[in-house]
């Protein structure tokens, strides 16, 4: 299990905005009538986008009023699931695959990488506030290894020295093309396809 | 090799686009009324003839499955759950059914539902895909919108609705019933079994739960037929098999194969070879992290499908392999693991929630050669009483790595880790320390 702590400074409310609201009445209509507890957890990550990408305790206790829940239930999800950030972070999110796939294909290099652009340690913001980064587990892209994703998006085929390029262009502020860097198509086998060849080159 | 026009995913690529019209060129929706209207029975009886086994990685059957839901609707509604919450290590293969095949799946739903009676769908997809779920949610519309789901669907005269449920990075939510949990708004920890999800499920209703690529498949094999799907492969191990070739392979890619395949042609032929030679192979990880390591001898003859490697002690599971060649230490990739087990076990079961943290620590220690001779034994002592012990398959998915390990690689560890815990000057070394407080200084 991992260790997760609520921020130390919490705004003291809390409300969806208009877009927010609509949003989170569509989800609601998904499930059904009295299950709408069911909706929560996508209401948490509405919740997180709005609140510039984290949670804070009073939004958990305003979604618990809203799903008509207690609060404790809404606070053990936002507990129990590692998407949701108690705690604020960058405006560019990097979160960097370590498990054994991308590992053994070099992802400590990509942790060196932003260690020397962004912070010493992880969950730590950058000196202008606008990036942090932190090692997580398998993110389900290991054929494209080693790969971070940077807020939605996924970035694969990585070396130390393209993700230093990739660093270099979100502390500008740029959002940097997401996929392959090593401009292979999607999962093929690079330059070495052997299947459905008739479609590649049709 | 597997000729091209028996692939069933001839868009894994995503050559040819994956929006409704090109997908219809390549046979989805063309006649998915006349395989509704052949009946319930028909549907299960084909899929049972295919030998069709779930991909998700316990390889149950699926129509035996699909079978035991009730075969009435009563007073509870019956709901299709599909598992999308691909988090295995070194497994990928969903991700590109779901932004490269969306209507395979779509299909396969509409179908499945009519087969277990559901007028309800959700498809449950890791949160860390929003842009691939984005793209599924935009095949959805698009099917809305072309009446292939929704009221009558597809002109079957059975209604659907599917909806996607995003999870939030819980690598548990992978276990069937711990994904219900999820869907209900609750934290993923499984529930006892029985009761069985096909008589209580989603919010105490009959629910079948399949794989992303179970579901995917459905349609072309009744289009084809189960004779067809069971030609492939052998025995009980039919079909083809979307394998996932990651690590030290010098193109690392997806590809569909037919099942027992040898695992040397996967190797060699789709993934370009071991780096550094076949010989400079150390050992593969043959399903997903969860299932045991094979030593490079083995792996010479081995053959990938369910029962073969049951018989070489470990398991398909999602058939996502994961080559180790000798430039890495093979403790440190197996302590890595350990890691993952430890981060991300639920916290229900103690055995699993204590023992995943103790068998990283312990790995580490081996991994820099801190670790008493003793505790080799000690080490294949906490696997025992872990797996076998808890209420999921986590237990087991979590110490099968390190007993692989164990059973292959113990002179490694031996050898690096040879002093005798009786030696009263060393105490710096951290025995009985609780280390999980240095979890980021490791």
């Amino acid at each position: 299990m991992s260790l997760r702590r609520p921020a130390k400074n919490q705004p003291e409310n809390f409300e969806f905005n208009s877009s927010s609201l609509e949003a989170a009445n569509q989800i609601i209509s998904k499930y059904p009538k009295g299950k709408q507890q069911s909706a929560v957890m996508a209401l948490l990550y509405i919740a997180q986008k709005q609140n510039n990408n984290w949670i804070p305790l009073a939004a958990m206790k305003y979604i618990g009023k809203f799903l008509d829940m207690p609060y404790i239930k809404v606070y053990e999800v936002a507990t129990f699931y590692t998407m949701y950030n108690l705690a604020p972070v960058g405006k560019y999110f990097v979160q960097v695959c370590t498990t054994t796939p991308c590992m053994i294909r070099g992802a400590y290099k990509l942790v060196e990488a932003c260690k020397e652009k962004i912070s010493e340690s992880e969950s730590e913001l950058s000196k202008d506030k606008s990036c942090s980064w932190m090692e997580v587990e398998c993110l389900g892209a290991c054929v494209n290894a080693p790969m971070m994703q940077i807020n939605d998006d996924y970035y694969e085929d990585l070396d130390k020295e393209k993700t230093l390029k990739i660093l270099d262009k979100i502390l500008n502020g740029e959002t940097p093309k997401p996929g392959s860097y090593r401009g292979r198509i999607n999962n093929e086998p690079e330059n070495n396809r052997k299947t459905l060849m008739d479609l590649k080159n049709a | 090799m597997l000729k091209d026009q028996d692939r069933i995913f001839q868009n894994l690529y995503n050559d040819l686009g994956s929006d409704v019209a090109s997908s219809q060129k390549r046979g989805d929706w063309i006649n998915t009324k006349d395989l509704t209207s052949k009946g319930r029975d028909w549907i299960i009886n084909e899929i049972k003839d295919s030998q069709l086994r779930g991909r998700g990685g316990a390889g149950f059957p699926t129509g035996l499955k699909w079978s035991f839901a009730p075969k009435e609707v009563v007073s509870r509604p019956h709901y299709l759950v599909i598992n999308g919450d691909e988090s295995e290590p070194g497994t990928c293969k969903d991700r590109d059914i779901i932004r490269f095949e969306p209507h395979k799946l779509i299909e396969g739903c509409l179908i499945a539902s009519y087969a277990v009676q559901a007028h309800v769908c959700y498809i449950y997809i890791r949160g860390e895909y929003f842009v691939d779920g984005q793209k599924l949610q935009a095949a959805i519309d698009e099917a809305y919108e072309k009446n292939l789901i929704g009221k009558n669907a597809a002109g079957t005269g059975w209604d659907l609705d599917i909806y996607i449920h995003y999870g939030a990075g819980a690598y548990i939510c992978g276990e069937e019933t711990a994904l219900l949990e999820s869907i209900e708004g609750k934290k993923g920890q499984p529930r006892l079994k029985p009761p069985f999800p096909a008589l209580i499920g989603l919010y105490g209703c009959p629910t079948i739960i399949n794989n992303v690529e179970t579901i995917a498949v459905v349609p072309t094999i009744l289009r084809r037929g189960g004779k067809w799907f069971a030609s492939l492969g052998r025995e009980k191990n039919t079909g083809t098999k979307i394998f996932c070739i990651s690590g030290n392979v010098n193109n690392p890619c997806n590809v569909e194969e037919e099942m027992n395949i040898p695992l040397k042609e996967l190797i060699e032929v789709h993934a370009g070879g071991v780096i550094g030679g076949w010989d400079n192979l150390q050992a593969v990880i043959p399903g997903g992290s969860s299932m045991p390591l094979i030593p490079k001898e083995k792996c010479e003859t081995l053959t990938m499908d369910f029962d073969s490697l049951m018989a070489e002690k470990s398991g398909l599971g999602t058939a996502g392999i994961v080559v180790i060649n000798k430039d890495q230490d093979i403790i440190k990739c197996m302590a890595r693991i350990a890691r993952f087990y430890k981060h991300e076990s639920c916290g229900q079961c103690t055995p699993c929630r204590e023992g995943s943290g103790w068998m990283w620590r312990m790995l580490e220690r081996m991994a820099k050669g801190e670790a008493s001779r003793d505790e080799i034994d000690m080490l294949g002592d906490v696997t025992n009483q872990i797996a076998g012990h808890t209420i999921c398959a986590f237990g087991e998915g979590s110490s099968w790595p390190v007993q692989g390990l164990l059973r292959h690689f113990s002179k490694e560890i031996k050898k690096r880790n040879k002093f005798d815990p009786i030696i009263k000057e060393q105490k710096d070394i951290p025995y009985l320390v609780d280390q999980h407080l240095l979890d980021k200084n490791a």
